[in-house]
């Protein structure tokens, strides 16, 4: 079995959040120049409202290394070296989980897996690949100047792939022939059956609540891909697939009002920023500080959002003016004005 | 190499690949704002103000970190660009606290200069960061948090070009702190004061602990006779501060400078640093004829000591270093010793009476000049030290025209000085004119052969340059002498290592020598400092003397000296104690 040739014809992409091919970037990983190779299993999951890689551990563990397994065998006999695998877990997955995958690591020898439990307090940003890498290899979590990429400069400059819990799992799932183009979704929020909730890939966001028993019978509107970061939509927005992380989170109307909204978001971003740049360590700080006061100005407020989405350092700069545009666009002007 | 083709704002550019646009833009008279890049580190691309638009490419991007492409289209002034550009440097603004009024940089400031070019409102954000500390290290550098912009340089200069590790950051996001590290696992840490954070910060946190408003005091008191003494190395440096071209020589506009702002004598510590040449070339040569003797002291290799940061790094590092030094004082402490007794007593003024300045361009000079063991008679042979920084300041401040002032020669008769004082102010300087001298001093005996080494050409090219560990060997009085010079203090630890191989070390703490001194114009970098080194090369080679022992000056005085028992050791030599 050619497993590069079957995650092509299976077009499995990252289940990060990035949907990066995922035949591309083990491709990348494969010509990159190097004796000695790596594979790191992304289980940071620090966006608020997605749980999907918690539960995998929890119930499909085996499944999950394997699927690292396929991906360390396939550099090292493509490279002709012994490919190294690392966990990195947020801390309470580990203490959750990290017994039970220990097991299962260790009742196969031949392959090498370490766990590297996220530091404390790296929480959002820790999860963004090459912050993670600069975490373990014991620099300050933050992320790195990109090119060079993990796949040629990764774990201590060797080429390394770096690949999310469901990716594996999904990996694991094209090598045995079970795959079935599903996906995880978690729904939380005001909802009676909120979850995780395996489900073909391509569902409407509508459709998922509907088949979960979830869709609200009050005014509502929804978060999609992660507390944080997450696209808002309204209910008559929901005709399109659940993007990103494949998380939705459903709010009733009456009960959030729009500064609560802003305050909590811009609450979790200021205590995520790395500080590395100035668009999100400054940018952060002056709608904080506007949030917190009486006078939002929402004319600096869009400026200061422009410049983070258009000059931050990293991915999770840029997502900051995410949830506070749509929220604006999709739920105030319906609801509120 | 193939070039690529490129356009900016519409020009059509041809240029060499593996260049960042940032280069090639400024290369061709297009300018690009930027805080946090420096030559001296690869990018960070942290400040974000240096965002272009890139045909094809979805977001700005950073021209300090990316390089150019063939068939790349850049835009650096679009209404985009412009939009997030300005409020970055808005937001940049805001978090520096301005002390303007008594700042060096009041003149020259590059906030200031971004919010003036490109009409940045700079008050709509409150200032951030007043409650923040003012880290003070000795008397010589502080890091004022005050004014940080969280650029990193400092830290980059502290870690990866010095790898003192002394500065570090705490906290995260918005709270984030550069603060001293005085520990790293096990391992003690302390500043050496070398300033190389000050001379890479591009908004003044890092910086001198200023002395110019002590020296105006002095200036204004009528009692004091006020001597400014300035360093090999400012010379071809200070034009930078009013605009002429780097590596130009000021030696005369030094002086006449320094008698507008009111010195009463100005003397040129290239008369020190013939001093501390022969001083140095004779304990060289003590030394190796000791080194036989089994019941000898001194120890080989031996390592010069005109670097006050050096000396800091080995009190405190590297105390078993302490016997290697040369117990040769430093130029403008030799000449600030002599200017107290030998031209005090021609003078007939009390040394009470006189207050010497040092213009350096080192922020350890202020450290090194307060070392208690230093005093002659009880007196500090130097009161005062200036930064090259601080000297341009008060100059602008006083509205001095260097670069239009007519050159005056400096006092006698302590103005003569050699070739080989010229060049103390580069890495390889001291060693060379130390080997100048002490192959000299050898072959004075009668010895056919070594009269023929005397004839040997006075270049010593092999101790030049940038390198960062230069290594030859050289002969001399017919052994063949194993030398090493270090250029930043970043690439010692590899010497350390292999001590043994070596008999005389130079070590400089600051990149380039003193030329790259923390408390040179900013910028200092490479290809500064290779402009720099030249100018001092050109120096020495107009000089009608090029060595040290040939300073008929020095030499009386020396002689003078040694008619004045004790007196002698205390101007000429010093101490060193562990500090750890």
């Amino acid at each position: 079995m050619n497993i590069l040739e079957e995650i092509k014809k299976a077009n499995l992409v990252g289940r990060g959040g990035g949907c990066f091919p995922t035949a591309l970037k083990w491709e990348m990983v494969r010509k990159a120049v190097g004796n000695k190779k790596c594979v790191v299993c992304n289980a940071s999951e620090g966006e608020p409202g997605v749980k999907k890689d918690g539960y995998l551990l929890e119930n499909f563990g085996e499944k999950v290394i394997n699927g690292m397994t396929f991906a360390i065998d396939f550099l090292s006999v493509e490279n002709k070296c012994n490919a190294e695998g690392y966990i990195f877990i947020n801390h309470k997955y580990y203490k959750k989980f990290g017994e039970k995958l220990n097991k299962i690591i260790t009742s196969n020898k031949k392959y090498k897996i370490n766990f590297f439990v996220k530091p404390n307090g790296s929480g959002y940003i820790g999860g963004e690949e090459t912050a993670l890498l600069n975490a373990m290899e014991g620099k300050r979590v933050e992320p790195r100047m990109r090119p060079p990429f993990p796949t040629t400069n990764g774990l201590w400059n060797l080429p390394t792939l770096v690949n999310n819990v469901e990716t594996f799992y999904n990996v694991n799932l094209v090598a045995t022939g079970e795959f079935k183009n599903n996906r995880f979704y978690t729904i939380s929020g005001d909802c009676l059956n909120g979850g995780v909730y395996e489900l073909t890939d391509n569902l409407t966001i509508e459709k998922i609540l509907k088949v979960t028993n979830n869709y609200p019978k009050f005014d509502f509107f929804v978060q999609v891909g992660g507390d944080a970061s997450g696209e808002v939509l309204n209910s008559k927005q929901l005709n399109k697939p659940a993007s990103g992380a494949g998380s939705i989170t459903i709010y009733d109307t009456k009960k959030y009002k729009p500064e609560e909204m802003f305050k909590k978001w811009i609450g979790f971003f200021i205590n995520e920023s790395c500080g590395q740049c100035t668009p999100c360590r400054e940018g952060v700080y002056r709608l904080n500080e506007m949030m917190s006061s009486d006078s939002l100005d929402w004319k600096l407020t869009e400026e200061l959002l422009n410049s983070l989405d258009e000059s931050s350092f990293c991915g999770l700069g840029s997502v900051v003016s995410v949830p506070i545009r749509s929220y604006r666009r999709n739920v105030m002007t319906i609801n509120f004005i | 190499m193939k070039k690529v083709k490129i356009k900016i704002d519409n020009k059509e550019i041809a240029c060499a690949p593996n260049k960042t646009i940032m280069e090639v833009a400024r290369e061709n008279g297009i300018e690009i704002p930027g805080l946090c890049s420096h030559p001296d580190f690869p990018p960070k691309a942290n400040c974000r103000i240096c965002v272009v638009e890139i045909k094809g490419i979805k977001k700005l991007m950073t021209s300090c970190s990316t390089e150019v492409q063939d068939g790349m289209e850049i835009k650096t002034n679009t209404e985009r660009v412009k939009r997030v550009r300005n409020l970055n440097i808005e937001l940049i603004f805001a978090e520096h606290i301005e002390k303007c009024p008594d700042c060096i940089w009041n003149v020259n400031c590059k906030l200031l200069n971004l919010a003036d070019r490109y009409d940045i409102k700079i008050k709509r954000f409150t200032d951030r960061k007043d409650e923040r500390k003012i880290y003070k290290f000795a008397n010589a550098v502080e890091i004022d948090g005050t004014q940080c912009i969280d650029c990193r340089n400092c830290i980059e200069a502290c870690s990866v070009l010095q790898n003192i590790n002394y500065l570090k950051l705490k906290g995260k996001g918005a709270d984030q702190e550069v603060v001293p590290n005085k520990k790293n696992g096990d391992k003690k840490i302390d500043c050496i004061y070398c300033g190389q954070c000050a001379v890479h910060c591009p908004v003044g946190a890092a910086q001198e602990q200023s002395h110019w408003e002590e020296v105006e005091k002095a200036l204004y008191d009528k009692s004091k006779v006020v001597i400014a003494q300035f360093a090999p190395s400012i010379r071809v440096s200070i034009g930078e501060e009013f605009g002429l071209p780097y590596g130009k020589i000021a030696t005369n506009q030094v002086v006449a400078g320094l008698r507008r702002l009111g010195f009463d004598h100005v003397f040129d510590v290239n008369f020190g640093a013939d001093v501390t040449t022969i001083i140095e070339a004779k304990e060289l040569l003590e030394r190796l004829a000791d080194a036989d003797n089994k019941n000898s002291k001194v120890k080989l290799p031996m390592i010069t000591s005109c670097c006050p940061a050096w000396v800091k790094y080995v009190e405190f590092y590297h105390p078993e270093l302490i016997p290697n030094l040369t117990t040769s004082r430093s130029p403008h402490i030799h000449l600030g010793g002599i200017i107290k007794t030998y031209w005090a007593e021609k003078k007939k003024i009390r040394k009470e009476d006189i207050v010497v300045v040092s213009v350096m361009p080192c922020t350890a000079k202020k450290f090194e000049s307060a070392r208690e063991e230093l005093k002659v008679k009880n007196t500090f042979p130097v009161d005062h030290v200036l930064t090259t920084r601080e000297f341009a300041w008060m100059m602008k401040r006083g509205c001095v025209n260097f670069a239009k002032i007519k050159g005056e020669q400096a006092d006698r008769p302590l103005e003569e000085h050699s070739g080989a004082a010229a060049i103390y102010g580069g890495s390889g300087g001291v060693m060379e004119s130390a080997l100048r001298s002490a192959r000299f001093f050898a072959c004075m005996g009668d010895r056919k052969e070594e009269n023929e080494i005397c004839k040997l050409d006075l270049d010593f090219k092999a101790v030049r340059g940038l390198k960062n560990v230069k290594e030859t060997t050289v002969l001399v009085a017919g052994a063949k002498l194993r030398i090493a010079v270090v250029n930043g203090i970043g690439n010692i630890e590899q010497v350390i290592e292999n001590l043994n191989d070596y008999d005389y070390i130079e070590v400089m703490a600051c990149p380039g020598g003193c030329i790259g001194g923390g408390g040179q114009p900013i910028p200092t970098t490479d290809e500064i400092r290779k402009k720099r080194i030249a100018a001092l090369y050109q120096i020495d080679k107009n000089k009608k003397i090029r060595e040290a022992h040939r300073n008929k000056g020095v030499l009386e005085i020396l002689e003078w000296l040694e008619r004045q028992g004790e007196l002698e050791h205390s101007v000429l030599h010093t101490e060193y104690k562990k500090r750890i």
